[in-house]
């Protein structure tokens, strides 16, 4: 590996060109299933497939095989009324986030090391740097940006390693920043996958069986996100006979990254495009069909989970009394349905709550908001401490200010890191009691806390005037010194989200273009916190879907190589691309969330693809099958019906 | 034709040359290398970082700002082509008091952000969209507005913010 610094990229571009490289052209392999082929170029000749009985003995471009099983699907097959079978297919898309990766960096002559970057998650930066360049985690203080969009892509470093091992070698800072090339080329993309399919049905629509194969682009290292698409493309139905395999393979591609509900998108838009045939071979009403099958509370997963407290049979019931549903369409219009699940997780993180001396309030937390989550944070705050929440201010902490948080990711924020600061907003408010308690001296017991005032708890407790927050914050130094508190938790029983969306659109029958008409997208939020940056991220998700559905790929050459490599050729939905998209929130609250609130940034990404399908299906009695459904491949497969 | 069959310049320094750049409402003097875009000149040099690269390559819109009052791509300027006119940036939006301009405080109002690193050049561009006239439905406003890419998607609230913002202009003319 080379590197180069240099005090303008002019010279760093003109230090590139007197590099040398040769390069040996190896056999090359792009497509997934080209890679599982026996004879097919070996990528890595140490890779054998995990997951296999018997041990594999020879190595393979599959690195691993997942299965997740529940029942026994010939009985049910046996039982089918109605069998439905398809193969589906998606191309690797990018998170295009609009700000490039970048940092700057500086490793101090004592190896004291700053990292500003760009992340979604500061804590991971500094360990996946410490492990690289062998330091040690505290050598490292690692900076959170401001973030210009991440969506899962920014959850790994591809500049900083190198960055502050030219930092260490010149003494000086050093910034590098990727073109957007760059960004297509050399960072993840997301996998694209093939996905078979098969369901089974007794005449009044309850499903009897079903299997997935799914087989994932990992790029060229493994670790496809083919296990949570594995786990979550059936996870809406309550199925009694399940088989649900996975195949994670790689190819010669940009290793693939987090993107927005991992592996689910991908599975989804081959399961709901299935149940969409199925609805249409059984003469029912695709929502029907669903409801028919729904999960509810007390299903049992093929993964293993029992739901519970989940609102996926309400966003079902919310789709069908929609007038969205039963609004007319035109010619050479259709409308589809499909829903989608995604786990939603907790884990690990660190809020902390100042009271400042003129009563003002600082957060400060570990996860960086690449969704508006600041604002959730002050909010919940405000909440716990009965003041107006313009009193909070949030931030987030850099490695070495606050606690241990994991990334930002899976949907995590406002249900961990929320839990995180309700937690130490509630000891906050404890303490403020404590010390208006002191002052009057009075039993703790004998205070409540009221709109932001500390309040006599009772008659018996004294005729004391309200002391507000402000009032003890100034008193703090004669009560015991500074009122704060931080709080780590693993936070756990984070509730899983689901999610049903309904897509008008029309297809231009001499170009094959598709107009998305409308578009309604119903989810269970759990409790919406900040009910405008939740519609936002519901719409933001079915946006990037719709993307995915139409538009977006990873185009190779016949020399393997990379041909879209920028806005212009791989195509991201812009203004005019979208219709108003409308975001409904059904609230089952989470009882293990003090607010109740579900993570909501994920799975609103996972229906849109088989939502587009399905509508395309209605308005020109096609199944598109292979992503994007573009307008050249709308166009011959309208031309070959027409024959 | 334009020729894109030059030769990529190898010549790692050339000689500075002095221009003076007239950016909201103020004259610098600078000396920079003749190479140098807008964009660069304004982020790099100027310290006015609110103009954002989003692919230097004029594709996403992240660094619209106005010359004379048009929309224009910062990444596909040269600066010392800009000598001479009334350069805007999202800087020199806010009155001098601070008070937001109608555009910014309709984003706020409407939310038209996530992540916020559109958001300038989304705000320049409505800001013209507007001044343009290009605002009689929802679907013309997305159709000027859509050189401006927002991955987060905050296309829906984007257009709420421009057609307040062109509705109250109109009350007031």
């Amino acid at each position: 590996m080379a590197a180069v610094a240099a005090t303008s990229s002019a010279i760093a571009d003109a230090a590139l060109e007197l590099i040398e490289v040769k390069y040996e052209i190896l056999p090359f392999v792009i497509d997934v299933e080209d890679a599982m082929l026996p004879g097919a170029p070996i990528l890595h000749d140490d890779l054998f497939t995990a997951g296999v009985e018997p041990k594999a003995t020879t190595a393979s471009n599959i690195a691993k095989r997942v299965a997740f099983k529940l029942g026994d699907v010939d009985a049910g097959f046996a039982e089918a009324d109605v069998v439905v079978e398809g193969y589906y297919t998606t191309q690797a898309v990018h998170q295009a986030y609009i700000e490039p990766h970048a940092c700057v960096v500086t490793v101090g002559s004592d190896g004291q090391s700053l990292i500003y970057s760009s992340s979604q998650g500061h804590f991971m930066v500094r360990a996946y740097c410490a492990k690289l360049l062998g330091m040690e985690l505290s050598d490292i203080r690692a900076m959170p940006s401001e973030i210009g969009g991440g969506f899962g892509g920014k959850t790994v470093v591809y500049l900083e390693p190198i960055a502050m091992a030219l930092s260490k070698q010149t003494g000086r800072p050093v910034k590098m920043v990727m073109t957007r090339e760059d960004v297509f080329r050399s960072t993840g993309p997301t996998s694209g996958g093939t996905i078979a399919v098969k369901l089974g049905a007794k005449k009044d629509g309850t499903i009897t069986a079903a299997t997935a194969v799914l087989k994932f682009q990992a790029g060229a290292f493994p670790g496809s996100p083919v296990q949570p698409g594995c786990m979550t493309c059936f996870a809406m139905y309550d199925l009694k006979n399940v088989t649900i395999t996975g195949y994670d393979v790689v190819s010669n591609r940009p290793k693939v990254a987090a993107y927005r509900a991992p592996g689910a998108p991908i599975s989804t838009f081959a399961t709901e495009s299935a149940m969409d045939e199925l609805a249409l071979k059984l003469g029912m009403d695709p929502i029907a069909l669903r409801e028919k099958n729904a999960a509810k509370d007390g299903t049992k997963t093929a993964y293993g989970v029992t739901f519970q407290n989940i609102g996926y049979t309400q966003t079902l019931e919310a789709a069908k009394n929609h007038p969205h549903y039963t609004a007319p369409l035109g010619p050479n219009q259709g409308r589809g349905v499909a829903s989608g699940f995604w786990f939603n997780i907790g884990g690990e993180s660190t809020g902390a709550v100042h009271v400042n001396e003129d009563g003002s309030v600082s957060i400060v937390t570990g996860s960086p908001d690449i969704g508006g989550s600041r604002a959730s944070m002050a909010m919940m705050a405000a909440e716990v401490l009965g003041i107006p929440v313009e009193k909070v201010r949030p931030v987030i902490g850099d490695t070495a200010t606050i606690g241990f948080t994991h990334l930002t990711g899976g949907s995590r924020v406002t249900f961990a890191t929320g839990m995180a600061v309700t937690q130490a907003a509630e000891r906050v408010r404890d303490d403020l009691k404590k010390r208006a308690a002191m002052i009057w001296e009075i039993p703790v017991e004998a205070v409540d806390w009221k709109d932001g005032e500390a309040v006599p708890a009772g008659a018996n407790a004294g005729g004391f005037d309200p002391m507000p927050l402000a009032a003890i914050a100034l008193k703090a130094a004669k009560t015991g010194g500074p009122i704060i508190a931080e709080v780590s938790v693993n936070a756990q029983g984070a509730g899983p989200g689901f999610a049903t969306h309904i897509c008008d659109v029309e297809v231009d029958p001499e170009t094959g273009h598709t107009t998305v008409l409308r578009y309604t997208a119903i989810q269970d939020v759990g409790r919406a916190i900040h009910p405008s940056y939740v519609e936002g991220q519901i719409q933001g998700g079915a946006a990037q879907g719709i993307g995915w559905a139409l538009n977006e790929e990873y185009i190779y050459d016949k020399q393997g190589k990379l041909d879209n490599a920028g806005f212009l050729d791989y195509r991201v939905p812009v203004a005019s691309d979208m219709p108003m998209i409308e975001a409904v929130m059904i609230e089952v609250p989470n009882p293990r969330h003090p607010f109740g609130a579900k993570g909501v940034g994920e799975v609103p990404i996972v229906p849109p693809m088989a939502a587009v399908a399905n509508a395309i299906r209605g308005a020109i009695g096609i199944r598109m099958p292979h992503l994007p459904m573009s307008p050249p491949k709308l166009r011959a497969a309208m031309d070959a019906k027409a024959g | 034709m334009p020729d894109t069959n030059f030769e990529q310049p190898q010549t790692p320094a050339a000689t500075p040359l002095a221009m003076t750049l007239h950016v909201n409402g103020r004259d610098h003097l600078m000396a920079l290398d003749p190479r140098t875009t807008l964009l660069d000149a304004l982020r790099e040099h100027l310290g006015l970082t609110g103009t954002k690269v989003g692919c230097n390559h004029g594709t996403c819109g992240a660094c619209t700002v106005h010359i004379d009052g048009r929309r224009h791509l910062a990444c596909l300027v040269l600066a010392a082509a800009a000598q001479r006119r009334n350069i805007g940036t999202i800087e020199g939006l806010a009155g001098p008091d601070g008070a937001l301009h109608p555009m910014q405080a309709a984003f706020v109002a409407h939310d038209a952000l996530q992540c916020g690193y559109c958001t300038p050049g989304q705000i320049m561009s409505a800001v013209a969209c507007v001044a343009e006239g290009h605002t009689g439905s929802d679907a013309e406003i997305r159709e000027y507005m859509s050189g401006n890419l927002c991955r987060c998607g905050a296309y829906p609230n984007i257009v709420a913010a421009v057609r307040e913002v062109a509705a109250n202009a109109q009350q007031r003319s």
